[in-house]
């Protein structure tokens, strides 16, 4: 194997353009994790089934284990980092997710957030057959779904505006 | 335990101190911790199940640009100490790295080294081993005999532990009874998995020589075991465990991996890290769980009361042990479950084969062995066509006879099973259920109600260590808890080991808040290291509630007494004139003279010319504690104390079955839960949830699948499948509350939950819904494929028999 | 599970694309979705020297409905056909069939064209596609267009006719109307979005006086590859399709299957689902079937 190759990328992440130099098989999760210290994303499986990896791409919920950084080079990428309304506040459904102990170990919270964010974003007023299918490709091993699905019917009924 | 009072935050309602870092992004996992060029680690492992390692040739991989190592076990295992088994068998050894020989596939051959993990994994390609393959054994009956192939020749045996155990007059009860019933039950290698694997970081300082290290870890005496086999001094080794670890539940013992990244770190003189992937943690991480074939005998009378019950346990531990055959210890603490059984023989059997070695797993082996009891409850009341529940009320150990001793010398503190499982009934509304259960039958599809009514023991005093090996004579477990309220009058609070999800802080919090009538948000928990810790043995067996929350309350009081002795001393009063009230001191007679809190809070930290006489300054105190009823061998009947607290809980489940199918889908699940006093219900509440999961997971879908050649078949998890939200269902939990007489609050541990009496009850469900064709399932997991096979041959077999009668 | 190495091209248009694979041949692999590629190469079970990624190419995601035909672009993503309005009423099996494959994170970035070559004897794109008799066309720079069938597209297991300079562009599916027809897919998985352990897919018309003019059905995870049955499905044809007829049929079907072993169901046991979907879902049709004309509306 020869000298590594590098590329360039530029992604919009969290609202802000990060060019960087990368190896083509760097995946997107590992380029917001090693490259951009963004840290909130979590690997889990690497081989797309457990969903701990999720981030919006373009607004839609991908599995960024799945997906190489070069592929979104030009699009624009949400992490958990870029959910919240402003510094240190939270947003509806994370405020949601606490009030709710919708997680224990927070590892595969990062994704069931973005999974969750992307299904109130599509539909306002899920209910709990929605909900469920909505985070049924997040696996959690701490809390038996119970609270999380919770936490979303908790943010629908507070009827707050979801951002 | 004192009167029952009304709390005021123990048992409110309260967010988690740690849920708003998580929900943020910003918890800190060991993967995430940042450290200067740092360098990262790859495996070599072994294809085969069994083979002797030739040569390794490393060459080719040390070339490649990037690559800074390539160490193999000829090195490593002799510069470290190896591992040992937690029963006595010193020559069943294990290291990082194979010695010489591979002893299952996936075993650790050669790890690699690397600026990135991509290149470590370009190089580990590299790597070219000569391997001799070896005979191989994979089943455990098999491996018992002499002449199987030896996994480690040198013990003598593929067995690692064997005994029998006799508590009561078993013989006579047996020669007494009425009727004896004979059964086999399955219990199949799964594990809990969490969805972060193991990840570890070390660094050593060679100018301090203190070698540093941040882990996904819940392990105890993990800094110890660490500086033992790299041959360092206690006080070398810093564990941080102020690192946020992405689920455990037992498995998070990455001692091997520590050891083989410490190693590194200090050879290299630069930080090295080791995440396991996916492969790595399924094949080679050491994390799979209980494999077990039960033999059970019961003996009972006519009214279903069971007298005497002989159980043997095979367990398949894999090719290295560390405390896997413990697990067979555990369950001699609840030997006779939530019955009056009053003899058992326990033939307890670990056996090593050419597989992925076992871990610790939630429950520690009770949740098979509750499933093995639980399935016999059920067959004895089909066999004397008796109601299950009904049965379950004639053996139930009653309310009035706590403290209760079963014959293998546990007293369980306090309990009152039938309540807790007429909760779980009445939440579930049972008629309705019973009704629900017909009308689903009359679809045409199977349908049954299954229920359990299982024990959690709690509060970890692993006597099972002295049981199963009497060389080990430890009897220490401890834990503790520092507080402080610094000059500003703000309270922190010091915890001696790790958290994987279990709101520690939240606890801790809590807890002194309760004691010191103190706002409990505005404490503030920290994680100590290991060098500044006080004793901990880490969050296992359902302990911390009980051990943590008793060294922080044990703590907290003692603060309160000082600031009341601070108080007599400057009001010039005797304490019993005065009292605490939110964290000021007042005279009872008059409130109007008082000292407040920042008064008081002043004085210790500035004004020694007011302290009482011969008082240390500042305000800090710790408590360090040995777990209530521990401290003992065994005694010479092989009887012993184990763990001091019982929780309990009482499954309910309505399930339908798609006989065409074999798929099942779960239409009621209702549990009921005693831990005593709960200090933090939600988190509790949280953790049952997640427990039930786990259960259905080894109850339906979970299996670590081996082929004939030892190969993991189910080794990511497209085959090794995880419940989703698709498959759990939505869960009522009903609380009861017998306090423990042991602690504090009246708390007793949970955090097992849920998983102990989850797969009993499923499996009580559906073989209530396959007594619709005559047939029985007594494997776990209950696939689809499995459920089919079931109701197919007893289809056969009823077929054969209608044809016989005609 | 990091990813051998490769160079990594975005086309810039189809030329693009096919005259890199001309020069590449095996050694390249384009790149859609990635949702089953990706994985793939991160268990280093793949390892192509370059990938060119023909994700974003609007000319292979342009969606052209007619009375006749339904043509997708290879590079359509799943969840746009998913929501897709246009397809509700022409091709309804394709909706049913996507409402089993994975999860929406893998519909937001899998193509109905990476599915199709990826060949996974259980996936529910391929299967509609034998089952409807969908016409796949494939270009290379050397040759230009080809069509064919799908039922000969599909080989083996994870392998198809494609050659290694070929991009699969685009796919045809035959509209069969709506009034009088009705179609089901069905599955059993362990798991919700997991690999089916067997699947089947059943389209049928039906005329006023509710005889079946025209049926198609199939059988997935099975064998080697999705299978249809012209032959079994032509039988049901001019006939009243009673049960007994519906369950003859299905029974055939899949005992002319070979399906393999796996860890999570033996051969014996994918058979006996196969009997079971296929009655399912031809009897599904067939309802859904006469229902189109009492005017109960889409059930799609």
């Amino acid at each position: 194997m020869s000298t590594r190759k590098f590329q360039s990328v530029a992604i919009t992440v969290n609202g802000i353009v990060r060019e960087a130099q990368v190896e083509p098989r760097t995946t997107l999760v590992d380029f917001l994790r090693d490259t951009l210290g963004l840290t909130g994303t979590h690997i889990g499986c690497e081989h797309g089934v457990c969903g701990a990896c999720s981030v919006l791409l373009d607004g839609e919920p991908v599995r960024s284990c799945c997906m190489f950084a070069v592929q979104a080079e030009g699009h624009s990428v949400t992490t958990v980092e870029g959910l919240a309304p402003e510094r240190e506040k939270l947003s509806p459904l994370q405020d949601a997710f606490c009030e709710k102990h919708a997680l224990q170990c927070g590892y595969c919270t990062p994704g069931m957030l973005i999974a969750c964010h992307a299904l109130l974003s599509e539909n306002a007023r899920p209910n709990e057959a929605q909900i469920r299918e909505a985070i049924s490709g997040n696996i959690c091993r701490c809390t038996g779904y119970q609270q999380i699905v919770d936490a979303v019917k908790h943010v629908v009924e507070q009827e707050v505006p979801h951002e | 335990m004192s009167e029952k009072k009304a709390f005021r935050y123990i048992g409110r309602p309260r967010r988690a101190v740690e849920h708003k870092r998580f929900v943020m992004g910003q918890g800190r996992y060991a993967a995430d911790i940042p450290l200067p060029g740092l360098l990262h680690v790859a495996i070599v492992a072994s294809p085969y199940a069994h083979a002797e390692i030739r040569s390794i040739d490393v060459s080719a991989a040390l070339e490649m640009p990037g690559v800074h190592a390539v160490l193999t076990g000829e090195e490593l295992c002799s510069a470290t100490n190896a591992l040992l088994p937690g029963v006595d068998a010193p020559a069943v050894q294990r290291y990082p790295l194979a010695n010489g020989v591979a002893r299952y596939a996936g075993e650790w051959v050669a790890a690699v080294v690397a600026e990135t993990r991509a290149l470590a994994e370009d190089a580990a390609e590299l790597v070219e081993v000569d391997y001799a393959p070896l005979p191989h054994v994979v089943d455990p009956l098999l491996a018992m005999e002499g002449s199987a192939p030896q996994v480690h020749p040198k013990h003598g045996s593929n067995v690692i532990f064997q005994r029998v155990f006799t508590w009561g007059e078993v013989d006579d009860h047996f020669s007494q009874a009425a009727h004896e019933l004979s059964y086999q039950v399955r219990w199949a290698r799964s594990s809990t998995v969490p969805i972060e694997t193991f990840a570890v970081s070390a660094w050593w300082n060679g100018a301090t020589n203190m070698l540093d290290v941040w882990a996904s870890i819940q392990m105890p005496k993990y800094p110890d075991l660490l500086a033992k086999a790299l041959r360092l001094p206690g006080n070398a080794v810093r564990v941080h465990y102020d690192v946020d670890v992405g689920g455990s539940y037992g498995v998070k013992r990455g001692i091997k991996h520590t050891i083989l990244v410490a190693y590194l770190a200090k050879k290299l003189g630069r930080p090295v890290r080791f995440v396991e992937d996916r492969l790595e943690n399924m094949r080679g991480g050491d994390m799979q769980g209980p494999d077990r074939l039960f033999d059970v005998k019961l003996a009972f009378d006519s009214t279903g009361i069971i007298r005497s019950m002989r159980m043997r346990a095979v367990d398949d531990i894999g090719a290295y042990s560390g405390r896997s055959p413990l697990q067979l210890g555990k369950p001699v603490g609840a030997i006779v479950g939530p019955y009056r059984i009053q003899s058992v023989e326990y033939e307890a059997i670990s056996v090593m084969t050419n597989k992925t070695p076992q871990e610790a797993v939630r429950g520690f082996g009770q949740s098979p062995t509750n499933y093995a009891i639980e399935s016999g409850i059920d067959k004895v009341a089909r066999y004397l066509g008796l109601d299950r529940i009904e049965l379950r009320r004639r053996n139930l150990i009653a309310k009035d006879e706590f403290p209760y001793l079963i014959p293998s010398g546990t007293t369980y503190d306090s309990g009152d099973y039938e309540a807790v499982m007429d909760k779980a009934l009445a939440a579930a509304s049972i008629e309705e259920v019973l009704q629900q259960r017909d009308a689903l039958r009359a679809k045409g599809l199977l349908a049954g109600v299954g229920i359990s009514t299982c024990l959690e023991p709690s509060g970890g005093n692993s006597a099972f260590e002295p049981l199963f090996n009497p060389k080990n004579t430890t009897t220490t477990w401890m834990d503790s808890c520092l507080v402080r309220i610094d000059l500003s009058g703000a309270v922190t609070a010091l915890m001696g080991t790790s958290t994987s999800g279990q709101a520690h802080e939240t606890l801790v919090s809590t807890v002194v808040g309760e004691v010191l009538q103190r706002e409990p948000d505005d404490i503030r928990v920290l994680h100590a290291d290991s060098l500044n810790a006080l004793p901990s043995n880490s969050p296992v067996g359902s302990r911390m509630a009980i051990m943590l929350g008793g060294a922080a309350a044990g703590a907290a009081k003692k603060l309160k007494a000082k600031l009341l002795r601070i108080a007599a001393h400057n009001l010039g009063l005797p304490e019993e004139q005065i009292e605490y009230v939110d964290g000021a001191v007042v005279a009872k007679a008059d409130p109007a003279v008082r000292m407040s809190w920042e008064s008081l809070v002043d004085i210790a930290h500035r004004m020694y010319h007011k302290m009482p006489e011969g008082m240390e300054p500042g305000l800090q105190e710790k408590f360090v504690w040995e777990v209530p009823t521990g401290g003992k061998m065994p005694t010479e009947d092989d009887r012993v104390q184990m763990y001091p607290c019982h929780s309990f809980e009482s499954h309910v489940v309505l399930l339908s079955i798609d006989p065409e199918t074999g798929k099942l889908i779960f239409h009621r699940y209702v549990c009921g839960h005693d831990c005593g006093v709960m200090i933090s219900p939600d988190v509790v509440h949280g953790m049952t949830y997640g427990g039930i999961a786990h259960g259905l997971g080894a109850a339906t879908m979970e299996k670590f699948a081996f082929s004939e050649e030892g190969q993991l078949l189910a080794g990511t998890f497209m085959d090794y499948l995880l419940p989703s939200s698709m498959e759990v269902p939505s869960v009522t939990i009903v609380d009861h509350c017998t306090p423990s007489p042991l602690t504090e609050f009246g708390q007793k541990g949970s955090g097992e939950a849920g998983y102990l009496g989850g797969p009993a009850a499923i499996a009580s469900a559906v073989n209530d819904a396959l007594t619709q064709v005559g047939a029985s399932i007594d494997a776990l997991p209950m696939t689809p494929q499995a459920i089919w096979e079931t109701v197919r041959q007893a289809s056969t077999v009823n077929a054969a028999e209608t044809e016989c009668v005609e | 599970m990091k990813a051998a190495a490769f160079d990594y091209v975005r086309a810039d248009g189809l030329d693009h694309a096919l005259d890199l694979l001309h020069q590449y041949g095996y050694e390249a692999k384009l790149l859609a979705g990635g949702q089953s590629l990706i994985p793939m190469m991160a268990m280093r079970l793949a390892r192509p020297s370059v990938l060119v990624d023909i994700h974003g190419l609007t000319e292979l995601k342009e969606l052209d409905v007619t009375a006749q035909t339904v043509s997708m672009g290879a590079s359509m993503r799943q969840r746009t056909l998913e929501y897709a309005d246009a397809l509700t009423g022409p091709l309804p099996l394709i909706k049913k069939a996507l409402k089993w494959v994975g999860h929406s994170q893998t519909r937001n970035r899998g193509t109905v064209g990476g599915s199709l070559v990826h060949a996974d004897p259980s996936a529910e794109l391929p299967l509609a596609a034998v089952v409807l008799g969908a016409r796949l066309y494939l270009k290379s720079q050397q040759n230009g267009v080809r069509d064919m069938d799908a039922s000969a597209f599909f080989q083996g297991p994870m392998f198809t006719d494609i050659q290694d300079t070929e991009c699969l562009i685009s796919v045809e599916w035959p509209v069969w109307g709506t009034r009088g027809v009705g179609s089901a897919f069905d599955e059993v998985a362990i798991r919700h979005g997991d690999f089916a352990m067997a699947s089947a897919a059943a389209q049928i018309q039906l005329d006023e006086a509710g005889v079946c003019r025209r049926a198609a059905f199939g059988l997935g995870g099975v064998d080697g590859t999705p299978r249809s049955f012209p032959e079994l499905a032509q039988r049901l044809e001019g006939e009243r399709l009673d049960d007994a007829l519906l369950t003859e049929i299905s029974r055939e079907a899949a005992m002319s299957c070979e399906p393999g072993n796996d860890l999570h169901a033996s051969a014996d046991y994918r058979r006996h689902l196969a009997t079971i979907l296929a009655g399912r879902v031809l009897r599904q049709a067939k309802q859904l079937a006469q229902s189109s004309f009492r005017g109960v509306g889409h059930e799609h």
